[in-house]
């Protein structure tokens, strides 16, 4: 029996997109409101596995088509590059650095190193959480 | 004034919390569950937004948003799997 569900489709494709610029605001005011990299991180992962449910595997991969593997290691580069490249500066082990600049579009913005690192924890999160949920829900 | 008033509404809010505790402990089928399942989400977000004003503080509204996603998501995956079997398919079109 085939089944048609249009209206769960229809809503998916719109609230997939509500769901991952939520996840990008929780990951880009971690550092002065609640959230940070572990939440952005899972709800990513858990608007694509919204995809999943409406759609098939085999179209979210070709939506998506990355290994969610290699993400890990892209994730752990991130932070431990970060880590490490206080070391050229002849400073500590992670120590972070931070400066004002002046963008175009946002005005007078700090930007800090411990976003890169946020960044390798968001990647890590994303990659961990899909490589298990696509493992599991391959087995027949 | 409007703390006895958002007082009131945390513990009104509680009693319906228990009511749907009893409709998930005692449902005769899935679905009762389920269902009842999901008004938990919307009241427990509710509960989360009359706590935040009873507190003060504006930093819990990105939790009420968060249980709303993850309670649509819940009861999509359960939903599914009552009328299919599987929670994700492999290829739907054969």
């Amino acid at each position: 029996m085939k089944t048609n569900d249009v209206i769960f489709q229809t809503v998916a494709k719109v609230v997939f997109f509500m769901i991952i610029f939520f996840a990008v605001h929780l990951f880009f005011a971690g550092h002065y409101y609640p959230g940070g990299g572990f939440v952005g991180g899972l709800l990513t992962s858990g608007a694509i596995v919204l995809l999943l449910l409406a759609f098939d595997m085999k179209t979210v991969r070709r939506g998506f088509p990355v290994d969610f593997k290699w993400l890990i290691g892209l994730g752990l580069l991130f932070s431990a590059g970060t880590a490490a490249g206080s070391l050229i500066f002849n400073v500590p082990f992670f120590t972070h650095a931070y400066d004002y600049f002046q963008l175009p579009l946002f005005g007078k913005t700090s930007l800090h190193t411990a976003m890169l690192f946020d960044l390798g924890v968001y990647l890590v999160v994303i990659g961990v959480t899909m490589t298990i949920i696509q493992t599991i829900g391959e087995s027949e | 004034m409007i703390e006895t008033v958002l007082q009131l509404s945390l513990l009104l809010l509680a009693v319906a919390m228990i009511g749907l505790i009893y409709r998930l402990v005692k449902g005769p089928t899935i679905p009762d569950r389920v269902i009842a399942l999901d008004a938990m989400g919307v009241n427990l977000v509710s509960i989360t937004a009359v706590l935040s004003m009873l507190l003060g503080t504006s930093n819990y509204l990105d939790v009420i948003l968060l249980i709303g996603i993850l309670a649509f998501i819940g009861t999509i995956a359960f939903a599914k799997f009552l009328e299919k079997g599987e929670v994700i398919e492999h290829d739907r079109d054969q």
